[in-house]
Formats: structure tokens, sequence, C-alpha cells
């Protein structure tokens, strides 16, 4: 039993960075990334659906890997690079697969999404053409009660047309 | 626009183009129109909203099944440092509950614990981990009583009471009616089947769990954010329990990370946050863990039930008798509506024209159960379906072509007094057939493949409300702007099912309007009048037809003003790609901006509203609430399975499915909700259950949930989900917006029946029993290598002392709609009996 009162518990100090910007944050050291990114850092994009690593909903990137931030201690965070899905558009415009999302009706109630972005993202960077059996494998750890899934796998498979599209606009123009 | 927020189409820039009548918006795939908020992570559900002095509330839960609670010592809590307030029952005492019929619960318990997380106490602290330390501090000194488990425990043991209302004993409602005589139909079949399924409960498992937030508004009324899909319900809740005016509540339902039906009731934390906020005059916010969200349920009743169907040798049904045995759970939840709708459809899909049904739902120790998609209806459409199968094997016929000898049509009043809408059965059936290949593959398939077909119907939106009154069952308010936008007004709440689009889609259609044109503000009890609330699948055709009406009277006063500008005949002016303009001369008209200018100057301010209220029902016998519906849709399913015959695991590769939807609003969402609908069919087909287990009575009273969790309670991933093939029959129903019926909840029913044909299809085995597991089908192939009758399921169906049957003769028997007799009940004279009035 913790009997200290709450204030004093704000003991924990990291650097990171989150979104490609620097930050500093201050917390109770027993905190989750989770519940310091929604709760000390007011990033409420990330959400959670159990806190016990088995619905897939707090997924974030760290240092370019999906990691379920509800089973990770910010402590651990000192000095990594943060990605949530506040940070996947850039410069006002949305991500390609946050378009994609949008257009082939891949988010319903748009609980699950961030997380099912950000591990998508991962997925296409690591490896920019995947196939459906690909997708399925990449996004098998997060649960989505809405969709039964087949919308999500075709905008990440638009995503990657749209994806293609670009560097080749930008290798040749 | 850089990320496109414009929907793509319709690009219509030449309206010379735009044909009378021609929709523009309607029908056309969008996206929705709070897409971009869900994609960035923006859209905020009630667990994202904090305040600055916020506190934390967490519930202490009941570790006993059935207890009687002796006393409750709070000291210990409520010196713990950082500890703002505890409470406890004799805080939050008066009874409520969804129904009027049921007002049982309390939001903490005063003395007496039905299930294992019933909440007796709440503990508000400073901090979320204070309050959840300071529960251990709480002192509760419990009398364990002895738990019903199932029901046929409930119907052995009337002690220990675990309601002191009801029927009698731990039987919460019994309900028997009788259209037509069954056994007369009976004697003239050629065939009579009997069959006994069980159907287990499940849960709605929405990503999100529930949350709320509570405030004490500088004014000192409360306001009330919370996951909830009936802020209407709660906003009277709340009244009820905080004896407060409803005026000085403000509801908001924040968009719901998922519901299923699992938000639709009021639940204790809510209420316990309100009180708190109120008492403590700061914001004080819960957030329940998984387990709770587990203990909360309303989900799936566990149901067994028999089938009892005399048919004549063509197919042809002549009687039905079916009787259902159903799980409550520790509350009533909406389950006396849950009960009648376990009888209520089966008269829907195929002409039956005698009809007998009995119901009877028990209280158990276990969280309550309530509606989940497809509320009551799924479990007795598994049965009806299944058994089809059996009948046409046994008369021969192929199970396709039986169903269309037999399906009923457009227009028919049923047996049981539902007034059908456009039944466009017959063409799903059809089309699963021919895009499944049916033909090629039924019992045509190497052993250990199979398919099998199901159907279903679904109410759009339930023709009577909650609680008993004439009022509009939705409303909408527009507010026209002069800089050309168009603000909608709705009590309506956004489930993730798209009811903000609906709105959006039709004003934008009837004013020729770009949905991100139109804001929108729905769920909100202070801002937009009443909507009934996101169940029963009404939503879009309720709140549709309120929208369509507020958009239509904005338009007259638009018409009206810009005739007399333009000076041509009001009937020429057209509404397109945000102008007002002739018909018969395109390049003569103003900008909507302008229009609405003109009209604010002839009228003054521009502000419409438009309401909706459901036909009367020919259903006048006391039960007949509750199946009623404007329209009802359509589903049929072809399921393709392979089953190992080794392991009994079951692969689905394929699923084809059609949908009677009169009109898809935005095809997009139609889609999504259609194959959502058999992705969590799919789950409740193939693996989730609500399971419980104890020690042996002389041991422990204990009974607890086998797995609260979401890594136990398995649901499909990704990788089990199948190939679906959906096709929208879309033949415009008048009573729908635009023509549209409902596809949130209706094309979940037919997968169920569907993998259970398919299975038998693959290797003879008949599987009467929801969740289709290996353990099951290695079980029935043992029997059927046994030489015993292939099959796993229910054995028997128990006695139970049904009450005399109201007798309501069918149409063609010249009934109209009500009883013929009145037979006693609870010796209460028949006036004394509360109209049943349920979604």
């Amino acid at each position: 039993m913790i009997t200290v009162p709450v204030e004093s518990r704000k003991s924990a100090h990291i650097r990171l960075t989150l979104n490609a910007e620097p930050v500093e944050v201050s917390f109770a050291p027993y905190k989750t990334l989770l519940e310091v990114l929604r709760e000390d850092l007011g990033h409420t994009g990330t959400k959670h659906g159990c806190e016990l690593g088995e619905c897939g909903a707090c997924a974030v990137l760290v240092d370019d890997k999906p990691v379920l931030s509800c089973l990770l201690l910010a402590l651990e965070c000192d000095g990594r690079n943060v990605l949530t899905v506040e940070g996947l558009a850039s410069n006002g415009t949305l991500h390609p697969l946050q378009e994609a999302f949008a257009n082939l009706g891949a988010a319903q109630c748009g609980y699950c999404t961030p997380a099912i972005l950000v591990t998508a993202k991962a997925l296409l960077d690591e490896n920019p053409a995947p196939t459906r059996d690909q997708i399925r494998q990449a996004l098998s750890g997060n649960l989505c009660r809405c969709t039964g899934y087949l919308q999500i796998f075709e905008a990440v498979e638009e995503a990657v047309v749209k994806i293609a599209e670009q560097r080749k606009t930008s290798t040749h123009g | 626009m850089a990320d496109s927020e414009k929907s793509p189409a319709p690009s219509t820039k030449n309206r010379s183009k735009s044909k009378d009548g021609e929709l523009r918006v309607i029908g056309v795939p969008r996206r929705r129109v709070d897409a971009r908020a869900k994609v960035t992570g923006q859209t905020r559900f009630a667990d994202d909203i904090a305040f600055p002095r916020m506190a934390y509330c967490k519930l202490l839960r009941s570790p006993h099944a059935h207890a009687r609670i002796r006393k409750i010592g709070t000291t210990r809590a409520r010196s713990h440092p950082g500890v703002y307030l505890v409470l406890t029952g004799k805080d939050v005492p008066i009874e409520y509950g969804i129904l009027p019929v049921s007002q049982d619960e309390q939001a903490l318990c005063v003395d007496h614990v039905r299930h294992v997380g019933d909440p007796v106490a709440a503990v508000i602290a400073r901090e979320e981990l204070t309050a959840f330390e300071a529960l251990d501090l709480i002192d509760v000194e419990y009398e364990v009583l002895a738990p019903i488990c199932d029901p046929e425990e409930a119907l052995a043991n009337p002690e220990p009471r675990i309601h002191s209302y009801g029927e009698e004993g731990n039987i919460h409602k019994r309900v028997a009616l009788a259209f037509g005589d069954v056994e007369q139909g009976f004697a003239e079949a050629d065939e009579v089947f009997e069959d006994v399924f069980f159907y287990q409960g499940n849960t709605h498992l929405p990503i999100e769990q529930h949350a709320a937030v509570a405030v004490k508004d500088p004014d000192g009324k409360l306001t009330i954010w919370s996951s909830t899909q009936t802020p209407h319900y709660l906003h009277r809740a709340l009244a009820k329990v905080l004896e407060m005016p409803p005026a000085h509540i403000r509801v908001i339902a924040t968009p719901n990370g998922g519901g299923f039906g699992g938000k639709s009731d009021p639940f204790q934390h809510e209420i316990v946050i309100a009180k708190a906020a109120l008492l403590l005059d700061r914001p004080v916010k819960i957030c329940l863990t998984r387990e709770e969200v587990f203990y909360c349920h309303r989900g799936r009743h566990p149901v067994l039930m028999k089938f009892k169907t005399g048919v004549k040798k063509d197919g042809t049904i002549i009687g039905m008798h079916l009787q259902t045995l159903i799980d409550g759970g520790a509350y009533g939840s909406y389950g006396v509506a849950s009960t009648f709708y376990t009888g209520a459809l089966q008269t829907t899909t195929y002409h039956v024209p005698r009809y007998r049904f009995e119901g009877c739902r028990t209280f158990t120790n276990k969280p309550p159960c309530g509606p989940k998609r497809g509320h009551g209806t799924v479990q007795p459409r598994f049965g009806q379906e299944v058994q089809l199968d059996k009948i046409a094997e046994k008369l021969a016929i192929d199970p396709a072509e039986l169903r269309l000898r037999i399906v009923e049509s457009s227009d028919t009043v049923t047996a049981n007094f539902l007034r059908l809408g456009t039944v466009n059965l017959a063409e799903c059936i059809r089309r699963v057939v021919k895009r499944s290949g049916w033909n090629e593959k039924f019992r045509k398939l190497p052993e250990g493949r199979g398919v099998g077909l199901a159907c279903s119907a679904y109410l759009t939106g339930a023709g009577l409300p909650i609680y008993w009154n004439k009022m509009p069952h939705s409303g909408v308010q527009l507010k026209l702007d002069r800089g050309g936008g168009v603000t909608v007004f709705c009590g309506s709440s956004e489930i993730g099912q798209g009811s903000d689009d609906v709105l959006a889609s039709i004003v934008a259609e009837v004013l020729g309007l770009d949905t991100f044109d139109i804001r929108i503000y729905t769920g909100d009890t202070d801002l937009g009048p009443v909507d009934l609330g996101s169940y029963s699948s009404r939503v879009t055709l309720m709140a549709g037809n309120a929208a369509i009406q507020a958009a239509e009277r904005a338009k007259d006063l638009l018409v009206t003003a810009v005739a007399e500008r333009l000076t041509v005949p009001k009937e020429r002016l057209r509404f397109a790609d945000g102008h007002v303009f002739d018909s018969a001369a395109p390049e003569k008209g103003v900008t909507f901006a302008e229009a609405v200018s003109l009209a604010e100057a002839r009228f003054g301010t521009i502000g419409t509203v438009g309401s909706y209220t459901p036909p009367e029902s020919p259903a006048h016998y006391k039960g007949g609430g509750v199946g009623p519906s404007p329209t009802y849709s359509y589903s049929a399913a072809v399921v393709e399975v392979g089953v190992n015959p080794l392991t009994g695991w079951t692969t689905i590769p394929t699923i084809w499915i059609a949908h009677d939807i009169g009109r898809a609003l935005n095809p997009e969402l139609a889609r999504g909700q259609v194959v959502g609908s058999v992705y969590m069919g799919l789950g409740e087909a193939l693996m989730e259950e609500q399971q419980f287990r104890r020690l042996p009575k002389k041991l422990s009273s204990a009974f607890v949930h086998k797995f609260p969790s979401m890594l136990e309670y398995k649901s499909p991933t990704t990788l089990d989900m199948p190939d679906v093939v959906v096709d929208l029959i879309e033949e415009p129903d008048p009573r729908g917006p635009f023509g549209a019926k409902e596809v949130g909840q209706g094309p979940l029913l037919p997968i169920m029946p569907a993998v259970a044909n398919a299975v038998y299809d693959a290797v003879g085995v008949r599987i009467d029993e929801v969740p289709i597991t290996p353990e099951k089908i290695i079980k029935g192939l043992a029997e059927k290598k046994a030489g015993r009758l292939p099959r796993f399921g229910p054995s028997h169906f128990p006695q139970i002392d049904w009450p005399e049957a109201l007798r309501v003769p069918p149409p063609w028997e010249g009934g109209d709609g009500n009883a013929v007799n009145h037979p006693p009940r609870d010796g209460k004279p028949a006036s004394q009996k509360e109209k049943v009035l349920t979604p």
C-alpha cells in the first residue's frame, strides 16, 4: 500500500522526443508510457482498452517499433523517440494512411484507430509493399470490434499505392 | 484543402445537368463527416476529457455472487490522505432501471449484492491510484447467500430470492402468447419437428471502457459527459435518483468507442460521479477497468429454446410453437423486452399462420444481461434457421429453395400483428445463392468442407418508446446561417455507426450542400431535441425522417424568398452545389448563403424543426409493444467452412451476405456495418462466450466469471476474419429516409445458424448450440462414429409452469390485434397491469 501523498509521487523526470518535438515531463514513477502520454503530456489520441496488453489500443511507435504503451514504464523512455497518432500528419497534411482510413470507412467508432494507424505505419516503413497476409499479421495484435477489419486492410492497401505514387513523383519531379 | 476534407463526390460542376430527383449526396460513397477527427486522434471520448481540480472515482465491488450487506465501515477510507469522499448505498438509495417495469437497481447496493462486481461503495480522491488504494480501507461485512447459477437452478430454487419483485421466486418474467391454434396446425402437418437449442451468452466487448465525467456547473447545475448510447434515458435516471429537475441536468453523450448495446442502460458509475460532483463541487471522473466492463455486461442472454414446427411436404409452415428459457442475470435491465423479443420476430421472415410463444426469464447471480446487437432475436433466429435446415433435409428440398417458397411478402400483417414494410428476402437469397455458387457446392463439397445458408430480419427502430408517451421518438432542429452554414441539433448519439453522417448527408441532400458545409451537434440534452438513443437500429430511420422534415421546412422558406427575388415559380427552383437556381435556366440563381440572407430578410431568423413518430402498430395485445417497427431489414448469408475432423477446428474462407437495406445512404458506411455485423456474428458463432465457474456447493458459495479479460474472452482477430462478399439490395422503402432501412444489426443474425448449417454440410454433425467450438464438433463426430445421433446440443427443455396464454386470433382468422381472453395474472386484475412498452 502506497500512503505517500500524491504530490510527492511526481518524482520521475525524463526527456524524450515526442512526435518530433523534444519534451520533458515529470510524473509519478509507477506510471506507464500510456498514462504519461494521456495524463501528463495531454496527448489523449492514444487510447486504452484493457491496460493489460491484450487489446492493442494503446500502441505507439517507440524508436519506430510498435509498442504497447500500457506495458511500458515511462521511465524506460528517457531519450527515446515516440510517435503517436498526433504526429502522423505533417504540415497540415494527413498521412496517406489517415487519408485512406478516412475515405474508405476504416474507422467506425475510431477508438482502436490511432493504434492501428501507427502500427500500419511501422509496417509500411519496413515493408512498403506488404501482401494482405502480411497486413493481417502486422495488425493481429490490434482488436477492432466495429469494422470486421476488411476496410482496414483495404485502407492500408490504398495507402501503399498512394505512398508509392508519392515516392515516384518526388523522385521524378 | 490539404487533406481533401470535402467529400470527394459528387463533383457536379455543371448544374444544368442536375436532373430533378437525382441524388447528389445520398447513395454516393463518401468520407464520413467525423472521419478526420477519428484518424487524427481528435475525437474526444469520455476518458479524454479532463478538468482542473478533477477528482477520480473508484468503485468497491462485491466479491460475492450473492450476499446480504451487514455493515459497511468507511472511517478508515475517509481518513486516507487524498480521499475527498466515500459514498455508500444510503447516499444514493433511489431505485432506477432502464424499463419502468424493472426499477430494480441502486447506484450502490444498500443491503443486497446480486453478482460479483455489484458495487457497494465509492471512493472519490485526488488521484485515481489514491481512490484505488482507499477501496482496501472500506470494511464490508457480508452474510453470504447461496448463489443461483443458471435458469434451471432458479426455477428449482425460489429461495434465496434475488429480487423481491417479479413473477415468483427467482422468475423475473413469464409470458405466453397464442396466435391461432398451433395444435390444430400440428394435426394438419405432414411432419412435425421438435428441436432444442442453446445459445450461450456473450458480451459486447467495446474497446472503449465505460467512462464518464461529471461537473457541477458554475451556476449550480449538473453536467455529465458519458460514453452512453442513450443520453435521454440517462437524463431521466439521473433526475430520478438525484431528485433533481431534469432541466437542471445536462447529459452529453460523448462519441462511444463502440457500443453494440453495452452502453444503453443508465449505469451505477454515472449516478455515483454525478452525486459526488454535486457534493464536492468539483469535477469527478471515472473510467472502468476492463474487468469492471465485464461486470457491467448487459450482453447477450443465454437462452435455451425449444422449437416445435409443423410443415407440409412442400415446406409450407403450418404452425410453430417456441419456448424460451432465458438467463437474465442479476437485474431486470431490458430483460422484459428481451423476453418478448425472443418470440417477436419468428413470423417476419417466413409465413407462419399459427404461432405460439412462451418465454421465461429468470434472475441469476451473474452480471445482468440486456441488449446486444440483435437484442433477444439472435438466439431464436439461430434455432429457427438451423431447424429449417433440418426440415429441408428431411423433406429433400434444397434449403434455399425451401426458404424461397415460404418467404413472407411486403406489406403483410403477420400472425402476431407486426406490419411489415418492404420484404426483399427472396432477392437476398437468390443473390447469395448465385454469388456463392451454392448450387455447385451444397452437399457436393468433399468431406470436411461445407456451405450453410441462413436468413433473418430485424427492426428498423422500435415502434414504441421505453416509457409510455405520445411524443416524437426523434427531433431535429436546424439553424441556417447567413454565411451559408447549416447547423443540425439532434439528441442522437454517435456510437461509431455513423449517425452524425446520416444527419449531415440528409440535410446536405435536401439543401443542395456538401456534407462539409454542415455542422452537427448531437448527444447533448441541452442543445438538441430528444432522440431516444442509439438502440434498436432506430436512428437512421427516425432521426433521418426528422432531419428531412426540418430540412424541407427550411427549404420552403428559402424557396419562397428566392422565388420572389428571381421572379420564377417556386416549383422551378432547385438546390444543388451550394446554389439555388432556376431549373429551366440554371445560370439564373443565387448562392445558398444569398438564399439564406433573402429568407432571413423576408421571415426573420431561420430555424426549423422536424420530428418523427412511428406509425401506430396493429398489435394491441399486452406484450404487443415489443416487435413493432416502421419497417424491417432482411438478410441472407451463405457461409463456407472447412472443418478438420481430427481437431474440430473450423476455418471460414468466405462469407456471402445480401442485405435488404432499402437504400444505402452512404454505401461505404453501410458495407462497414454489414462486414462489422458479420464479424461480430462470427465471434459469437465460433468462440465468444461468457462462462462462469463455481466450486462444489458444499465447499464454497464462490461463483465467478471465468475470464473477465480480453485475452481470455476470445474474439476474432485480423487472422480469423474471412473474406466477406456484400450485396446491398436497394429497393427504397417509402417509410425510411430516402428509402433507407437499418443495417447495423440485422446482418449479424444469419451468421451463427449459417455456420452451424455449414458445419453439418461439411462433417454431418449438428451443433445445436452456440458457440460452435472444436470441442463440441469433436464430441458430435464421436457420436456419429459410435452410430448415435450425430449431434451436440441440449437434450431437454425443462417443465415450466406457463401462465394461460393470451389468445390473439391472427388477421386471417378475423383477429383485430386484441386478445380474446383475459387470463388472470398474479391475482391482479387486468386493470392494474402495467403497460409493457419496450424497445
